[in-house]
């Protein structure tokens, strides 16, 4: 009697586990509130666009492209907690709501924008697939790599990309794909393969990453678009809306000349563009759901575009990237954003 | 009269006091909720997905996959589907866990009865094997066996070279391949034929020893029938087989057969790996057998080696297979690690490339779990009609 009792009792209670509402969702930006920090998904460690140091302090362009958005919702830049993830675990963990927004080098594509559940909110680098060769084989251009044996990450749009343009040359190539980048560079070392294929940005930090740098070089081709930005779930516009608009933020101050250094004196500017970008004149903030000054803490606590750019990938940091597409389109890249009125 | 006898038996219980009735329907409830729970969860997930505008189904598995792949024992190449790159890296996940089950089988006999050799070098050497390799953990073997070989090999272009025909460096091992030519069907008959001789060859044997007590070389003379006939066949048809000898084209080599070092990593250290604690089976088995039964052979004046074959293995063999099972399980479920250095398997090339590509997990997970699953029971169904074989019938 007892027995059934209990079964009773416990098949009941497997009803209401199983009958219980899924938890009604809360907008994106409710619960971030509601936690006190932004999740943000970023790299295991990239040099120059997320790597922890050695007190755990996480730094690069995916990274402030995260504080960016912290900064804007609740003034304050370090409300950020990083999630790293591999190339394969990211967008599972965006679609599960484990983090808040994808900030992990991630190319914006067709398929991944239509039939993952999520939205791409930009661009904050244009990027383009590239090769790494051992000089001792004295290959000078990707035409001639015939037959090569090619190294690349897992999970990434590089696989595709490499196939695509070997078929379209007739040329022949055996891939050896790893899990993680660092896997990829110690095949390469190893002599595994000829040649390493990746994002251009990323081959400057992986050759810098071999015992002896000046071994390898980065041939001159490259192959493909790899527009790299941040990634939301789809179907809350609010916070797709938020993510985006704070990046553009960023790029028109930079257009108008607005830095952490002179932010508190651009206060006082009548120019209306500045005005109601630092939220002096005008609610461009409450009609993204944010402060009216939104555009004051990102701009005083993480900069503006060039500066975020400078600071983990430009000229003088260890990559040593020069701006080239990413420069302004006033300035000879394509850097463009809408204006922000 | 007959009326009175019925009513005068005690009434059965009332049907929701029948515990027979009762227990068949907390069954029914039970089972109902089970499936109920699943068919909850599953469409849940699907309307989820749905919502959130995620592709599900698996339409994907007819588009096309674009990606390379570097070892394939079907053919592919990237326009082909996704569903082939499946079946790509089912056939590479097989392949490794079959070579491996062999491999380890054969090592991990060896090293048991080694261990239990009179001889006391044999004896420690085996101990110290067993201690080394089980106690490391498998991930850090194949990254030994991977990075450490791989590294100390010379490049193509220096390759290691036997008679022209073998090279060795770190992109594998080149061996010639047979190509066969018209005619070679003779061969493949011949073979055939020596086979059913050798088994009709076994049968008459034992049926003459049985009446006669005459022994006959069975596996002598069988393993003679089987390479002559096979060879004299050959010799008759003139020789029909060429080899493609692998040559240095370019970055690599080209033409022949190809082990690519992925493979051969993996399966050293799933072998070596996996034998380690076969061996400890073995020489459980072999222990299990107590020591009157070997008496007994010697003193019907059983040679070493036919006690060891016709007394001790046959029933070591029941205390073996068991566990010895478990350790196949575990063997094609470690191939899986193959990700770790680029082998393409099938968690590398379905779970890994084309998951990434189309973004679809859950159908791609289910079924990468699905395969695993089929894969292990299939194991587990063949060692288990093995196990009824060889277990004691009782008469």
């Amino acid at each position: 009697m007892n027995n059934t009792k209990s079964m009773a009792a416990g098949a009941v209670m497997l009803c209401g586990v199983l009958a219980a509402p899924f938890a009604t969702a809360a907008t994106t930006l409710e619960s971030v509130k509601e936690k006190g920090h932004l999740q943000c998904g970023v790299t295991s460690g990239l040099p120059g666009f997320s790597q922890p140091d050695d007190k755990g302090n996480w730094t690069g362009i995916d990274v402030d492209t995260c504080r960016a958005v912290a900064a804007a919702i609740f003034g304050d830049a370090q409300a950020v907690e990083f999630t790293p993830l591999t190339a394969k675990e990211r967008f599972t963990a965006l679609q599960s709501g484990e983090i808040d927004m994808l900030s992990r080098n991630t190319t914006w594509t067709l398929t991944r924008d239509a039939s993952l559940g999520l939205n791409f909110t930009g661009t904050n680098y244009y990027d383009g697939q590239g090769f790494l060769i051992n000089k001792d084989l004295g290959v000078n251009d990707a035409t001639e790599l015939d037959g090569a044996t090619i190294c690349i990450q897992a999970g990434t749009t590089t696989e595709l990309n490499l196939s695509d343009y070997f078929r379209a040359k007739g040329m022949e190539y055996q891939p050896i794909v790893f899990d993680t980048s660092e896997q990829t560079v110690q095949g390469f070392a190893a002599g595994r393969c000829d040649v390493l294929t990746s994002d251009r940005s990323q081959l400057a930090a992986l050759r810098s990453k071999l015992t002896d740098p000046s071994s390898a070089e980065i041939l001159p081709n490259t192959i493909s678009k790899e527009p790299l930005g941040p990634v939301v779930r789809q179907g809350d516009d609010q916070w797709f809306n938020i993510v985006k608009w704070v990046l553009f933020a960023q790029i028109n101050a930079e257009e108008l000349g607005i830095t952490s250094a002179n932010v508190e004196d651009m206060l006082k500017s009548d120019n209306p563009n500045v005005q109601r970008l630092l939220g002096t004149d005008g609610d461009m903030g409450a009609k993204l759901g944010l402060p009216d000054d939104f555009g004051h803490k990102v701009i005083k606590q993480v900069g503006n575009y060039g500066e975020m750019y400078d600071r983990n990938v430009g000229p003088d940091t260890p990559l040593g990237l020069d701006r080239g597409l990413n420069a302004l389109w006033t300035e000879g890249g394509i850097l463009y954003a809408p204006p922000l009125r | 009269m007959k009326k009175q006898t019925v009513d005068s038996r005690p009434a059965g219980p009332k049907p929701w006091y029948d515990p027979r009735i009762r227990s068949l329907f907390f069954q029914f409830v039970a089972i109902a909720l089970v499936f109920w729970g699943g068919w909850t969860l599953v469409d849940n997930t699907l309307s989820n997905m749905e919502s959130r505008g995620i592709s599900t189904g698996f339409g994907f598995l007819n588009e096309t996959a674009g990606f390379g792949i570097i070892m394939s024992l079907v053919p592919y190449d990237a326009t082909m589907t996704y569903g082939r790159t499946f079946f790509v890296g089912l056939m590479n996940t097989l392949l490794v866990s079959a070579m491996g089950i062999v491999a380890a089988t054969i090592i991990g006999f060896i090293i048991g009865v080694a261990r239990l050799s009179s001889n006391w070098l044999v004896a420690k050497l085996a101990l110290v094997y067993i201690e080394v390799i089980r106690n490391i953990p498998l991930l850090l073997q194949i990254f030994f066996w991977y990075f450490a070989v791989l590294g100390s090999l010379p490049s193509p272009r220096q390759s290691v070279e036997v008679g022209g025909s073998f090279f060795l460096n770190n992109r594998g091992l080149y061996l010639p391949e047979p190509i066969t030519q018209d005619g070679f069907g003779l061969v493949w008959g011949a073979l055939i034929v020596a086979i059913v001789a050798v088994v009709g060859l076994r049968t008459w044997a034992k049926r003459r020893q049985l009446a006669t007590g005459q022994i006959f070389p069975t596996f002598k003379v069988g393993f003679a029938i089987l390479v002559i006939l096979p060879v004299l066949a050959y010799l008759t048809a003139g020789a029909p087989l060429e080899w493609d000898l692998p040559a240095l084209k370019g970055f690599n080599f080209g033409g022949g057969i190809t082990i690519i070092p992925e493979l051969a990593a993996l399966w050293i250290a799933l072998s070596l790996y996996t034998a380690s604690f076969i061996a400890e089976i073995v020489r459980s088995g072999i222990l299990s057998v107590s020591k009157g039964q070997t008496e007994a052979a010697k003193a019907l004046g059983l040679p070493n080696g036919l006690t060891l074959r016709l007394v001790v293995i046959p029933q070591a063999m029941r205390v073996i297979i068991p566990p010895l099972t478990s350790q196949y399980l575990n063997l094609a479920k470690n191939s899986s690690l193959a990700t770790a250095i680029g082998y393409p398997d099938l968690v590398a090339v379905f779970m890994g490339t084309t998951l990434n590509q189309t973004g679809q997990a859950v159908e791609v997970v289910a079924i990468t779990m699905a395969v695993y699953l089929t894969i292990s029971l299939t194991i587990s169904l063949f060692m288990n009609i093995y196990n009824r074989a060889v277990a004691i019938k009782e008469r």
